[in-house]
């Protein structure tokens, strides 16, 4: 069978999945569907519980403050690399010895690192989880770092680089990312470059996990068949053997450079990629509640957003365009991205830039506006219903400094922008202009292909 | 380090460990028709107070009349714009306004659409879907605009995407008289010619409750969705007898095929050999199973066969693996591929492949790959329990091809029961050069020894 399926909306924005913490859509489930234990083990080590046992299973989710921030000057990519490097073998057990030891149980055990952080995420049937837990306690307290896996993981990153340099989506972002927060670890990629990357030995890999892999910058987040009493020593067993504090170098507070300017990027592909964005509202703002829903109208990915709305469906001229506010530990920023061809770039830019003049001098309408909160209101639930993506969730609430009542909170937190609220913040967010990146066939260059007969 | 582990441990499940048997598909799933011949299915997940409701009709690109690719997924788009009694997107918006999810999706095979919504909406969304089975209405103004963004989808998905194209050229290849050959989003220049009055006759021919099935996943219990369906769908008249899905079939294949697609953006080579094989539907008993157990053996992991000897122990590609996904009416694949390191060429991986191939076409398996790979498939099935989505997919996707629920019940069962024996033989049977087509994306097209 043709393996390809197709959807009507997915939304390329998914490609930010990276820098994008998992947009709230609250949690304030009806009463006593769900119960977020707050667990501290006799090590100290706290951790968001939700104690499911349905389902036969337990995931868990961690992070560690520090990300691609923390890598060293000229070695891009290095916490990429030491974060990919984790599961390939530790303590006695190499690569291959490890990587057996998790598939003859089925355990899954993934790393990757963020901008900010280091992500870890567990999942095992309950029936393993001692094995589990084990293999992650070796995982995180003693990677080796083997040269031969060093090497194989640094050759596929390589490969990685190397497509993305003719990959229209990846270039649009790395030129939005590079431009906006130049000179600052953010305009790093944090998959590296060719040259920092070659530029990585495996005493930086070593370094750089000590540094970062501490107790004290840890959030965990668990869920599923497992309760609070069996919960405590195991976290200890895993997570105990870890230095207490990290030694974190310092990040300044940054905010997006190079708002009004377009790039443009010569590159022969028939559809043209476009990104863009500007500066968000930070997540502790008092604003950023109101800022949120006023992205959600503009275009946070329902199909009734005004971006949506505008482009897509009155014009036909794109398949999908959206934007999201991003929000990092030092920065915040509105990002969206588009595409379209080459011909019509200019009239669906032009076309994005209007609607959000449109929304920052007007602002909502009262209509828009209840049907925003409404939807972020009921729509949270149906965002948390894997144990994956509520443990997700649970970490992210701790990296973002809020509590475990913010499923109580956040209704009210929406019930309480007003439209004069959302019309301010509108302005606030929208009228800064913004960058634009464009990758694709230079304007007036005839596409290969015959174009379709427009409307 | 032992005393630690024995000293903290965890607790044990009660029953319902992954071993035992039958529990692995999940929970009590109720399976009805209604009169008019629509087929209920109903998967009970009481954590969260919401539910995936999807509607399954059972056409696909592969039903399509020939000239006419991409209308089955040109359609899906449409089926969005509104109906007589709910014109418009009153049914997206509606799905807004309670802070639902919806979107579709189309294969060779199908056409689904769903909605996630909290639970006390499902009777409305059940509402909106059986209204949409008959009462599409379609004008220019609507089509006209969603003929571009669909073909801006296709610049998204394939043009724009070299790996994309290759795929597409591979099936059209692999396929010699079987619709599978053609692409779902359909050829360019067909999907430039559709219009709306062929999206209303494919409509008209397919879209009917007697050729339909609803999976809802959820916190509901069969008994109110059987009320709700008596009241929603079962009003639905019966639009066309459901036919017999007859495609033409492939004749003996005689002759190994290649492709090669070169695009000066390919910065990274790679092969791929996909092997035509019997669907899950049209296999003998146990050996669709046996061609899951194979793929897992020789290309899922760092331990499968394909990873450790060309990866790991060669050292010779950067990536290696295999996949077969056997949920189809009449065929499947069983795929093979690998992305060479600098320096090495395209022929050299390939040899590696074939060597890994031929060994275990003649050794067989060994007992301790075969309980790995046994145990990651009915792992599977318990970690699908966690996702509703995704345990209404399994079922949606099992029936709009001609499975039962009781097969999709007894998947774990099956694997379980799979051989090192029935391994090697499906290996024997299916593995053969002459029903496949081997894929090559390269930078350009230059005799093979400069490949790299």
């Amino acid at each position: 069978m043709n393996a390809f399926t197709l959807t009507s909306s997915t939304l390329r924005h998914l490609a930010y999945a990276l820098a994008l913490p998992l947009l709230v859509t609250a949690f304030a489930a009806p009463a006593g569907a769900t119960t977020i234990e707050r667990v501290v083990s006799p090590g100290g080590i706290e951790v968001w519980l939700v104690h499911e046992p349905a389902v036969p299973l337990i995931a868990m989710d961690f992070a560690f403050i520090g990300g691609a921030v923390q890598d060293p000057p000229g070695k891009a990519g290095t916490a990429n690399l030491m974060a990919s490097l984790l599961d390939e073998g530790a303590g006695d057990l190499d690569s291959k010895a490890f990587s057996d030891r998790l598939e003859r149980r089925a355990i899954e055990m993934n790393f990757s690192a963020e901008r900010d952080h280091i992500r870890g995420s567990l999942r095992t049937l309950s029936e393993n989880c001692d094995e589990a837990f084990d293999l992650l306690r070796l995982a995180v307290t003693s990677p080796r770092f083997d040269a031969s896996d060093v090497e194989l993981n640094r050759a596929q990153i390589l490969s990685v680089l190397r497509r993305q340099t003719t990959s229209p989506s990846d270039i649009a972002s790395l030129r939005w990312w590079q431009t906006a927060f130049e000179g600052h670890p953010y305009g790093r990629p944090v998959n590296g470059t060719p040259e920092t990357l070659q530029a990585i030995t495996v005493d930086d890999l070593k370094t750089y996990a000590h540094k970062v892999l501490a107790r004290a910058n840890l959030k965990v987040s668990v869920v599923g068949d497992i309760d609070a009493e069996t919960l405590k020593p195991l976290l200890d067993r895993v997570f105990g053997a870890l230095p207490k504090e990290p030694d974190l170098a310092p990040v300044d507070n940054v905010t997006p450079q190079g708002l009004g300017r377009r790039i443009d990027v010569s590159l022969d592909v028939p559809q043209t990629v476009v990104d863009f964005g500007g500066p968000g509202i930070a997540r502790k703002d008092p604003d950023f509640m109101a800022a949120y829903i006023v992205n959600h109208i503009l275009g946070g990915g329902a199909s009734d957003s005004r971006l949506y709305q505008e482009v897509r469906e009155k014009r036909g001229l794109v398949y999908s365009v959206s934007d999201s506010l991003v929000w990092l530990d030092h920065a915040a920023v509105m990002i969206g991205g588009t595409a379209t061809r080459a011909d019509r770039t200019n009239e669906t830019v032009d076309l994005i830039q209007r609607e959000i003049h449109r929304l920052a001098e007007n602002g909502p309408t009262e209509e828009e506006l209840i049907e925003a909160k409404n939807y972020l209101n009921s729509s949270f639930a149906l965002n948390l219903d894997t144990s994956s993506k509520i443990a997700s969730l649970l970490v992210q609430l701790q990296l973002d400094g809020l509590g475990s009542d913010y499923f109580v909170k956040r209704p009210e937190m929406i019930a309480a922008v007003t439209l004069d609220d959302a019309k301010r913040v509108a302005k606030r967010l929208l009228d800064n202009g913004l960058l634009v990146t464009v990758v694709g066939r230079p304007q007036g260059v005839a596409a290969s292909t015959a174009p379709p007969t427009a409307h | 380090m032992r005393a630690a582990t024995l000293a903290v441990g965890c607790v044990l499940p009660l029953a319902i460990a992954a071993n035992g048997a039958g529990a692995a598909t999940g929970p009590d799933v109720a399976d009805f028709k209604l009169a008019n011949g629509l087929e209920i299915v109903v998967v009970p997940d009481h954590r969260a107070p919401v539910v995936t409701h999807m509607i399954w009709y059972k056409v696909g690109a592969a039903d399509e009349t020939p000239g006419k690719s991409g209308l089955a997924h040109f359609l899906e788009h449409l089926m969005f714009k509104g109906t007589q009694k709910n014109p418009g997107a009153a049914f997206s918006q509606d799905i807004a306004a309670i802070g639902g999810q919806e979107n579709a999706f189309t294969t060779s095979d199908y056409t689904g659409f769903y909605q996630r919504v909290p639970r006390e909406h499902l009777k409305e969304m059940m509402a909106l879907e059986a209204d949409r089975i008959t009462g599409l209405v379609l004008t220019d103004a609507v089509v006209k605009p969603e003929l571009n963004v669909v073909l801006e989808e296709q610049y998204m998905r394939v043009a724009n995407n070299p790996g994309a194209r290759l795929s597409e050229q591979m099936d059209a290849a692999l396929y010699l008289n079987h619709p599978y050959g053609r692409p779902v989003i359909g050829w360019r220049q067909e999907i430039e010619k559709l219009t709306r009055d062929d999206a209303l006759d494919f409509y008209r021919r397919f879209y009917s409750p007697n050729n339909a099935v609803v999976v809802i996943a959820g916190d509901v219990t069969p008994d109110e969705v059987k009320a709700d369906a008596e009241e929603t769908y079962a009003k639905v008249p019966v639009r066309t007898a459901a036919n017999p899905r007859q495609r033409p079939k492939e004749p003996v294949q005689e002759a190994p095929r290649t492709v090669t697609l070169a695009d000066s953006r390919v910065e990274q080579p790679s092969v791929t050999r996909e092997y035509l094989t019997p669907s899950e539907t049209t296999a003998k008993p146990g050996e669709s199973e046996a061609l899951d157990v194979l793929a897992h053996v020789l290309g899922h992991g760092a331990n499968s066969r394909l990873y450790r000897t060309l990866v790991v122990d060669k050292s010779i590609a950067l990536t290696a693996g295999a996949y077969y996904s056997g949920t189809a009416l009449d065929y499947a694949k069983l795929g093979v591929y690998a992305t060479p390191k600098p320096g090495v060429t395209l022929r050299e991986v390939e040899q590696g492949i074939d060597a890994v191939l031929n060994d275990v076409i003649a050794q067989g398996v060994a007992d301790d790959e075969l309980d790995r790979a046994k145990t990651r498939l009915i792992a599977d099935a318990v970690y699908a329990q966690d996702n509703q989505a995704t345990l209404a997919r399994w079922y949606g996707s099992a029936l709009a091809t001609g499975q039962t629920v009781d097969m999709v019940r007894s998947w774990p069962d099956r694997i379980r029961a799979v051989t090192a024996q029935a391994v090697q033989q499906a290996a024997r049977a299916w593995l053969d050069r002459r029903r496949s087509v081997t894929g090559y994306l390269v930078k350009s097209l230059q005799p093979e020894e400069s490949r790299s």
